[in-house]
């Protein structure tokens, strides 16, 4: 094969491959303005005849989409910036400070990754219910505070900070908390970003534990909110491509703004070692 | 030199988390799925009772359990080698010298990765309707009768597979992607003054190099795959014909719906028995074929 037609080959696949990657997100967005009943016809239309926001006043008047939209960034937010805390605290300390059983405690840990979550939820959901805590905000948050994960990805980043520079700093005198907060974290800045757009998307785009421990409307996050509507509006389908919109736009934002972060995340946290 | 007493204080607040939202509630569900806690245990604890493995019998005789079984395998054995297959053809196209915009397409095509499932789940339904979806407009175009894709109990799965592949392509191509470019240049090099074809050069070098990276995303992928449970949820409510309950739809439903969380519980840590074997026989299977020093046969 000659190198022209290899390259036309190749490029060509992957404009293919980009097609069918986002056309559905494209037409989505397309039929998310069309009118009540447009897209019920054939040829399927590809662009509103006459496009309006009426679908997405629907969903925030109507149905209700604010109060989930609430919700959602309530959740995912508090979710983000708790576990920040907790893993960054603990993947820090897995990988500079000293105490007898560090690495046995670690890899007892990452062995932990291989027992799937769900197998805990039943229990959980009956813990969160007789504390009161079922149907709550603080039930999606609170099991969601610290992840193997994160503090796996903490303690891959933060080894690379030099012992000399903890030592010189405990030798001035500094507290191991002043130490923390004024040298190590400006250090992990990237892995911080990192580790926040991860919990964020995570928690944002969670299903099952939301829909299990919530029980009432009012505490639906946009998922759940969004599939509760799939369940009553199955055939209006222009609705339903906004609430799509809705529920979709913001992690598609927060990724393409800071991609590079997110994938490098990603090859960080799949090279166990 | 810091002292053991600040580092605990460290972890602390993450091991407190994992331990009481995790590792006991791992504990509570062998617990759990050993009794008959049901609505009843749920409303007064006294009406509990301590069953031994009577969840365990009770679901291995249960036909529903072995046909959710059933179509979970058929979603990781379908699904698994399709979606890493595709993932692999992506980061090779990705990885070509000849390729041009390659950050404009490896954004693109890892875009589906992070949406939420049932958003795009609810965008799928609608390209896969019967009567107004796109894909049958398109099959009609080509004089093919349209298909009822989520209502047909033999179309059901085949459609949740190929929105599984395409939501998690993405994924798995950026780590297949780091891989073929941690090759050597040089083998190729060398093998083209061999004379070796492109064909060759996949099966003698790239796939050898790729091999620990295959394995670990193998593993993912697999344990990911066995932990279907939003896409029936959302596109078909587990239907047509039940023929796409899989196995946590199953432990869901029994959980939550019926309130037998002992059962559920027994359902939960079956799964998780399943896919530690797999996983343990893949990492097996993989061994076998080495030299005792660890280069590829």
């Amino acid at each position: 094969m000659s190198p022209r037609l290899m390259k036309a080959l190749i490029n060509g696949l992957l404009i293919g491959g980009t097609v069918v990657a986002l056309f559905p997100l494209l037409w989505m967005l397309s039929v998310s303005f069309m009118a009540p009943g447009e897209a019920s016809a054939l040829p399927p239309p590809l662009l509103p005849k006459h496009p309006g926001w009426a679908n997405y006043r629907e969903l925030f008047v109507r149905a209700g989409m604010g109060r989930y939209l609430l919700n959602s960034v309530l959740v995912a937010g508090a979710i983000t910036a708790l576990s920040l805390v907790l893993n960054l605290m603990a993947g820090y300390a897995f990988a500079k400070l000293r105490f007898a059983g560090r690495e046995r405690l670690f890899q007892a840990l990452l062995g932990a990754l291989v027992i799937p979550a769900q197998v805990a939820m039943l229990p959980l959901f009956l813990l969160l219910k007789y504390v009161g805590l079922v149907n709550s905000y603080a039930g999606v948050v609170a099991p969601a505070m610290a992840t193997v994960f994160g503090i796996f990805l903490v303690r891959q980043y933060a080894r690379g900070i030099p012992d000399e520079l903890l030592e010189a700093a405990r030798i001035d005198g500094a507290g191991e908390w002043r130490i923390f907060v004024q040298i190590v974290l400006p250090l992990l800045k990237p892995i911080i970003v990192t580790l926040a757009i991860f919990s964020f998307l995570a928690a944002w785009n969670d299903f099952m534990w939301p829909l299990i421990v919530l029980t009432g409307q009012e505490h639906y996050t946009l998922p759940i909110g969004l599939a509760s509507l799939a369940r009553e509006h199955a055939q209006d389908s222009e609705l339903m491509m906004a609430g799509s919109v809705v529920t979709v736009l913001p992690v598609l934002l927060l990724f393409l703004s800071l991609q590079r972060y997110y994938l490098q995340g990603l090859l960080l946290g799949s090279v166990k070692g | 030199m810091n002292s053991p007493r600040s580092a605990w204080l460290f972890l602390a607040p993450a091991l407190v988390v994992l331990g009481v939202f995790f590792l006991l509630p791992v504990l509570g569900a062998l617990i759990l799925s050993l009794t008959d806690y049901d609505l009843y245990a749920l409303a007064d604890i006294r009406n509990l009772r301590f069953i031994g493995l009577g969840n365990y019998w009770e679901l291995l005789h249960r036909p529903l359990f072995w046909s959710a079984l059933g179509h979970t395998a058929y979603f990781v054995a379908v699904g698994v080698p399709l979606s890493m297959g595709a993932s692999l053809g992506a980061a090779l196209l990705l990885n070509s010298p000849l390729a041009r915009c390659k950050p404009l397409f490896r954004t693109a095509l890892f875009a589906p990765v992070v949406t939420t499932v049932v958003a795009v789940a609810v965008i799928w339904r609608y390209l896969f309707n019967t009567k107004y979806g796109m894909a049958n407009y398109l099959l009609g175009l080509l004089g093919i009768h349209p298909v009822d894709w989520l209502g047909d109990p033999h179309w059901a799965m085949p459609t949740i597979i190929l929105f599984a592949v395409w939501k998690n392509f993405g994924y798995n191509m950026i780590i297949f992607l780091a891989g073929l470019q941690a090759i050597p240049p040089d083998l190729y090099e060398a093998a083209r003054i061999d004379g070796a074809s492109a064909w060759r050069q996949f099966r003698h070098i790239t796939l050898p190099m790729l091999k620990p990276t295959m394995l670990m995303v193998g593993i993912l992928t697999v344990s990911g795959y066995f932990q279907l449970f939003a896409e029936p949820y959302v596109m078909t409510e587990g239907g047509p014909l039940q023929s796409t309950v899989s196995v946590l739809y199953l432990m869901y439903d029994e959980g939550f719906k019926w309130w037998n969380l002992g059962s559920a519980s027994a359902v939960a840590f079956l799964l998780f028995l399943l896919m530690f074997a797999v996983t343990v026989l893949m990492v097996k299977l993989s061994r076998r074929g080495e030299h005792p020093d660890g280069g590829p046969a």
